[in-house]
């Protein structure tokens, strides 16, 4: 099919270029330990939290129970029809991100995203078994694989695969009883669906935090694409003050050294480079501000007597001021402007109704679906029947008797399918279906009348909450 | 790639197709290696996949596939399997006293479920998909608190299982009021009815006519209706007192009931229809539906 005389195309694709970022120590360093050791912390522990809600239900604090449809977080319990309280916190997640990324730029990769945090964790395995950058170097461009290549690699993939087995792992203890899963995990008596999800999430965080890495973030992520949307000039993010580092030179005893910047073109803002750029270059959509430069920098600067702060934290409103020669602004009047203003009322504003929400929602809910086929019944003392399935949600941990009771027309009867009472027993955390009869005596105005409202109310015996849903009687058919 | 302009450049090397249309030509190029093996597989597939599974229409059916694999024999093998899951609890149910069933809430539950849907294939054809029966047509509602022969689960599950008035089932619940116009004259007729009416607290067409029914009644229907009307479940005769009409009240109807007479019938269920979980099932399924007694 392919002409033979047709010259072989250039290829369309680029083989990645491996990135061996140097240790680097500083602020922005230790803060991303602090907050790698948090958020891990997080994942791995919080399904390990428990919390008592009573014989009946599931003593883990965070819990998404997909088989029983409910979810447990703390002391709130939220069923399928209060989904609304996910979607709420979503909502709130990506306004928190877009506040965030207005003022702060990317801090979210660079700092918090589970693809930054997992690489950074391989990476630093990668150091400790590897060794620095020169010596990981050294070992890529060994072609033999001789014993001593062969251990570290294996080191160091068996410690990644350990890494990646504990975080597919931890994900399946959130959704159901975490130690009673770990030892049907051991036992090999838990559900297939653990082993398939483990599997899947491990292989994941072996290959995107162990090769894929800095691709994720480039290729995959539609992240770094739509965050544009949200920066300005005034978004703080990690630049080169060009017009102090310019023109670069290394020779600083040369002749003409005098004209030359501060930068002394040494490479260590590009070394320690997570996903490979030269942030002397300007912005770049490579860049996830990890801010690891600015520590590498900061060193140099110290050792070689200047400033620090040639590649720092700043508007790109400020690099042009300071360019010529005016003050920066202050960085409180970078962030606090129009566009952060509202992402902060608008997050406020659903955090706000979410709140208001949790508290008002009711702990006794009935719905009433009347029965119409057919639409009433006529009994033999001429009384009129009409049925109704009403469901009731207990939301307790305990089981609770509910009496219901109709109000509207003092002539209407309830009376309970199967029950000569008018009280029944909810089971704990359960909706229960109870077929309910309310009879209009055959003189009664309901019975001869063809549409009467009433008022079903529901009341917990043991305590008088109550609830109420209003519905239809049908009379005669004239 | 925009940068490149569209008909000339290095890609000229390529021939076209010697289409133009405005100026605009069409580039021969070859397809993609990857597209043409991707086309050949599905070729194989195709050809695999019609020796493996029905395929080729033929006069009668088609070619059967070497995996033997239809949908009837699909749906045949998940009825097998539900009913071998169901096997226990229909077993169970078929062997407990009538009345312990629903002091078993599994049992009981059970029982509902698969009684409404024996209900809705067997009964709902004469009954109504809600079980309300035709009004004034002689297909009895079943979710009043009138019942023709009873209303306890024993009786209701008889009457299932046996039938009323058929020929099929020797056990058959069986009755019959004369036609009483081969019997009485038009005007008695017409006094009974009044009779009846007067009895079922309506008001009387005639009260004189009324009043000479009364003797009527009492030697006449008094031994099946009951002195006062009240109805003999043990007989199938309905209560003429209470405000339920299985063929209507009005006096036009209770004209044509004493003269013609009535003969309601019903399958037996048991046999070859129904097994006696089915039976069982169904009968709970009714005693539940609000009349049960």
């Amino acid at each position: 099919m392919s002409n033979p005389d047709h010259q072989p195309a250039p290829s369309l694709y680029a083989a990645r270029e491996p990135i061996f970022p140097k240790r680097v120590s500083g602020r922005f360093r230790n803060l991303k330990w602090i907050i790698m050791i948090l958020t891990l912390g997080v994942y791995y522990i919080t399904p390990w939290i428990r919390w008592d809600r009573g014989p009946n239900l599931p003593d883990q604090a965070v819990l998404v129970d997909l088989a029983n449809r409910r979810f447990f977080f703390f002391w709130i319990e939220i069923w399928p029809h209060e989904f609304y309280f996910i979607a709420g916190l979503l909502i709130m997640a990506g306004l928190g991100l877009f506040l965030f990324t207005s003022a702060l730029g990317r801090v979210w990769c660079g700092y918090t995203c589970p693809q930054t945090v997992w690489t950074d964790l391989f990476i630093l395995v990668e150091r400790w078994i590897e060794g620095d950058r020169n010596a990981r170097l050294r070992l890529h461009r060994q072609e033999k694989m001789d014993f001593r290549k062969f251990r570290l690699r294996m080191t160091k993939y068996a410690t990644w695969f350990l890494i990646a087995l504990a975080t597919g792992g931890a994900w399946v203890f959130y959704f159901t009883d975490a130690p009673t899963l770990l030892g049907n995990l051991f036992t090999l008596q838990a559900h297939p669906a653990a082993y398939t999800t483990i599997l899947i999430l491990t292989a994941t965080t072996f290959v995107f935090g162990g090769f894929a890495r800095e691709q994720i973030c480039i290729y995959a992520c539609p992240w770094p694409r739509i965050q544009a949307a949200m920066m300005d000039e005034d978004t703080i993010t990690v630049a080169y003050r060009e017009w102090r580092g310019e023109p670069r030179g290394k020779h600083r005893k040369a002749e003409g050294a005098e004209n030359l910047g501060d930068c002394i073109d040494c490479m260590a803002c590009v070394n320690v480079c997570p996903v490979g750029i030269d942030i002397r270059d300007g912005q770049q959509l490579e860049c996830i501000t990890c801010a690891l430069c600015i520590d590498a920098c900061d060193d140099m600067m110290a050792k070689i007597g200047k400033p620090r702060g040639l590649i720092d934290y700043m508007a790109l409103s400020d690099e042009t001021a300071e360019r010529a020669g005016e003050n920066p602004r202050s960085i409180w009047k970078h962030i606090l402007r129009p566009r952060t203003m509202l992402y902060t009322a608008l997050w406020s504003l659903v955090g706000i109704g979410l709140i208001f929400a949790l508290f008002v929602r009711p702990d006794i809910e009935m719905t009433v679906a009347p029965v119409r086929n057919p639409t009433f019944v006529t009994l033999s003392d001429g009384s009129i029947r009409n049925t109704y399935d009403v469901r009731l949600l207990n939301k307790h941990g305990e089981d609770r008797p509910f009496r219901m009771t109709v109000a509207g027309d003092p002539a209407l009867r309830i009376q309970l399918e199967g029950s000569p009472y008018e009280t029944v027993t909810v089971p704990a955390d359960t909706t229960f279906l109870q077929r309910v009869y309310v009879i209009a005596p055959p003189s009664a105005d309901a019975a001869n009348s063809e549409r009467t409202e009433f008022r079903f109310w529901v009341e917990d015996i043991t305590n008088g909450e109550r609830a109420y849903t209003d519905t239809i009687f049908n009379g005669r058919e004239n | 790639m925009s940068k490149q302009p569209t008909t000339s450049g290095k890609k000229q090397e390529v021939e076209t197709t010697g289409h133009s249309w405005d100026g605009i030509e069409e580039y021969n190029n070859p397809l993609p290696r990857w597209w043409l093996w991707t086309f050949y597989a599905t070729i194989v597939w195709a050809v695999l996949y019609t020796i493996a599974y029905p395929a080729w229409p033929g006069i009668k059916e088609a070619t059967p596939g070497l995996l033997g694999w239809s949908t009837r024999a699909n749906v045949a093998a998940d009825i097998a399997a539900v009913e071998e899951a169901n096997a226990a609890i229909n077993e169970r149910l078929a062997s407990v006293e009538l009345t312990a069933i629903a002091d078993d809430p599994e049992l009981n539950t059970y029982a509902i479920q698969a009684g409404g849907a024996v209900f809705r294939s067997w009964c709902a054809q004469c009954h109504g998909s809600g079980a309300a029966g035709v009004q004034a047509a002689g297909y009895p509602n079943l979710l009043d608190d009138a019942w023709l022969w009873g209303g306890t689960i024993e009786d209701i599950h008889y009457t299932v299982a046996h039938g009323i008035r058929n020929e099929d089932d020797p056990d058959a619940r069986y009755s019959e009021m004369p036609a009483y116009g081969e019997i009485f004259s038009e005007e008695e007729i017409v006094q009974v009815v009044n009779y009846v009416q007067q009895m079922s607290g309506q008001t009387p067409n005639d009260a004189a006519a009324a009043e000479a029914g009364a003797e009527l009644f009492e030697y006449n229907c008094a031994a099946c209706h009951g002195e006062n009307g009240q109805g003999d479940p043990f007989q199938g005769a309905p209560n003429l007192t209470d405000a339920i009409w299985l063929y209507g009240g009005d006096y036009d109807t209770l004209m044509t009931t004493v003269t013609q007479a009535r003969f309601g019938v019903m399958p037996a269920m048991g046999g070859a229809e129904l097994s006696e979980a089915e039976i069982r099932a169904v009968a709970t399924y009714v005693h539940q539906l609000g009349g049960g007694q």
